[in-house]
């Protein structure tokens, strides 16, 4: 059976810290297959145009498709080369939630993600997705600095 | 066929050039263009508005209680039974995770809401209460329950009968479920009753989705900053509307549609405030609520006059059976048509019974309105047409004394409240005039400009001059798009029976069941 590790990418450092590090650890474990999981901020609490609800469907699917072109597809690319087993998952909704969702789907060992870098305003108040996806995952969670 | 429409654009475009200097003139030759406009269109109006004979009940409220009360029975109380499962979709029980991104039924539900929120909840429900006393508010809640089933038939329709175009777009609403559900019922008209329908939309869309929202806006804005002319205040909003509509700054529309809700739970929230302070009234205002709606307590045309402002005013507010929310839920990307329909029939409960009854209950308890110690009746104003209040207040004037008679600041938050719900609506109604506006003309970039640039005339227009006639053909325009709609709905009512109880059947058997999210 091989073991599988969800990386959570943002398209910024912080996401390639996660990658180089859930690279290095596939290859100590052997057959293990590499997830690697861009989650698309989205909250079906928001409000909305009637026009942009009508455009919903299609910028989901630019938004998808822009992600997996962009961050995902170069990021399993690149595992690949390196010789390791790796598929691209695009999700919308809230970061921490959706990683923990498909980590759970997956029957994942563990979820890798890298700490953010960045500090806004709404972290600070709510807090960071990394911090709530370590305080609500299922499966034990990496942080890599 | 194009030869028509190449004209009909071309003199809309005429229209379009012409219309700023109309905008101009509009003013000076105010009352020429009155008397000119109340004279071509008022047999319509008065048609639409027409009493009962021998009463001064219109005949359109009728319709559309009657309406409300046939869907109501037809489907066996759907809006008591489905009540809880409404609210289960809205949260998102139902929604299967891997559709995340798409719209939700509760971004669909709060987009059509945002377009019936507003001057109805505040100055409408004050005229009712103003007119027909504390008793409307009872009459109103009957109608907001009885609307939730017209809700739930035409959303139902809207979704199912809605094009969706190769490249992922969607056009839906009454007009698509005229031409295609009559197609499918093999019954002849159904291509007729949708023009018509979309003509009527199209003014309704011009009328009292804007120049009456423009108007209202700007009475508000310079009731706060001092009277100066309105054409400076529909230049503004005009500018605004055409940078949301036709550049797509969306970030405008967005900080909008945040802030409506906020505003909205604020009105709300305040009204709950004052009923808590005044607690030991609550009881008491009911007692005035029912006594009122089978005695009137005075008011002129006593229970009959409190029953006609109460469904009056449910219907101008909620919009049940008009067909304007089957346009809005259209929008929405659903394997089940029928869940729309459920979601949709909380609008007129959260419109009409929460928050129509909060500003009903508000003005009843401050004692703005002057009751004769004595007789315990209320006291009416000289004509006899309404009940006298403290200072002469009565509409949105009405409803800002009430709420600033408890909280002293409070008017100034309701007049930015209305002039944010009056922008909200006009963006709403700019999308469901297009909808109407393409199904006659056609899709296409071109036809759409014409009609988003001369929605933003027509803001000028509204906030510039005083129209009451024109005011009164739009809202005669929004009922007579119900009168089509309601027609339409008693012959497509058992498409959604069929609907319904496929659906009930697969709910009740587990075949559709709630996602662990």
């Amino acid at each position: 059976m091989t073991a599988k590790l969800v990386v959570g990418v943002d398209g910024h450092s912080s996401g390639e810290r996660a990658l180089d590090f859930a690279a290095k650890l596939a290859d100590k474990i052997g057959a293990c297959e590499l997830l690697v999981v861009y989650i698309i901020e989205w909250s079906p609490y928001s409000f909305q145009t009637p026009e942009e609800n009508e455009k919903r469907h299609n910028r989901r699917e630019e938004e998808i498709a822009v992600a997996k072109e962009r961050i995902v597809e170069p990021a399993v690319a690149q595992l690949t080369k390196d010789g390791l087993s790796a598929r691209g998952i695009v999700r919308h909704g809230n970061v921490a939630d959706a990683l923990n969702d498909v980590a759970a789907k997956e029957n994942a060992e563990q979820i890798i993600v890298a700490r953010s870098s960045e500090r806004t305003l709404s972290q600070r108040i709510f807090g960071s997705s990394t911090a709530n996806l370590v305080m609500e995952a299922s499966v034990p969670v990496t942080v890599v600095g | 066929m194009k030869r028509i429409v190449t004209t009909i654009l071309s003199a809309a475009t005429a229209i379009a050039l012409a219309a700023p200097a109309l905008a101009q003139e509009a003013v000076s030759l105010d009352q020429k263009v009155n008397a000119a406009f109340a004279k071509a269109t008022g047999p319509f109006v008065g048609l639409i508005f027409a009493p009962l004979p021998g009463t001064n009940f219109p005949w359109i409220v009728l319709w559309l209680v009657v309406a409300a009360t046939v869907f109501t029975l037809y489907f066996s109380f759907v809006q008591f039974r489905f009540f809880s499962h409404a609210i289960a979709l809205v949260k998102g029980d139902y929604s299967d995770p891997n559709d995340a991104g798409e719209v939700s039924h509760f971004q669909a539900l709060a987009t059509a809401l945002s377009g019936t929120v507003g001057l109805g909840n505040i100055a409408g429900v004050a005229v009712a209460v103003g007119i027909g006393g504390p008793g409307a508010t009872f009459w109103m809640i009957l109608a907001g329950l009885l609307g939730m089933a017209s809700k739930f038939t035409e959303c139902t329709l809207g979704v199912k009968y809605r094009n969706e175009y190769p490249d992922g777009t969607v056009s839906g609403g009454p007009m698509y479920y005229m031409s295609k559900g009559f197609n499918e019922l093999g019954l002849p008209g159904g291509k007729i009753l949708a023009v018509l329908f979309s003509i009527f939309c199209i003014l309704g869309a011009f009328g009292g989705g804007n120049m009456f929202q423009a108007n209202q806006a700007h009475a508000q804005i310079s009731g706060i900053v001092g009277d100066y002319p309105g054409w400076i205040t529909g230049i503004l909003f005009a500018a605004i509307v055409f940078l949301v509509i036709v550049g797509g700054i969306k970030s405008i529309a967005r900080v909008t549609e945040k802030i409506v809700p906020f505003m909205g739970l604020l009105y709300v929230g305040a009204a709950l405030i004052i009923l808590l302070v005044n607690y030991d009234k609550i009881g008491w205002a009911f007692g005035q609520i029912f006594a009122g709606a089978f005695t009137g307590l005075g008011v002129a045309g006593g229970m009959v006059g409190a029953l006609i402002q109460g469904f009056k005013r449910a219907a101008f507010s909620n919009e049940a059976g008009v067909g304007s929310a089957a346009i809005a839920h259209s929008a929405v990307r659903t394997k089940e048509p029928i869940t729309e329909g459920f979601v949709s029939l909380l609008e007129p409960l959260i419109d009409t019974v929460v928050i129509c009854t909060m500003t009903a209950l508000v003005i009843t308890i401050s004692g703005v309105q002057q009751v004769d110690p004595a007789t315990g009746m209320f006291i009416l104003t000289e004509d006899g047409g309404m009940i006298a209040t403290e200072g002469g207040v009565q509409g949105v004037q009405l409803t800002s004394a009430a709420f600033g008679s408890a909280i002293s600041w409070f008017p100034l938050v309701l007049a930015i409240a209305v002039v944010l719900f009056a922008f909200s609506t006009m963006i709403s109604w700019s999308y469901y005039g297009l909808k109407a506006w393409t199904y006659l003309f056609g899709e296409g970039k071109t036809t759409e400009l014409i009609f988003k640039l001369i929605f933003c005339v027509f803001v000028v227009i509204g906030a510039a001059a005083n129209l009451g006639p024109v005011i009164d053909f739009s809202d005669a325009a929004i009922f007579s798009m119900a009168v089509v709609n309601v027609f339409a709905l008693y012959f497509l009512m058992k498409i959604v029976r069929k609907e319904l109880a496929s659906y009930s059947s697969r709910l009740a058997s587990g075949e559709i069941r709630k996602f662990s999210h």
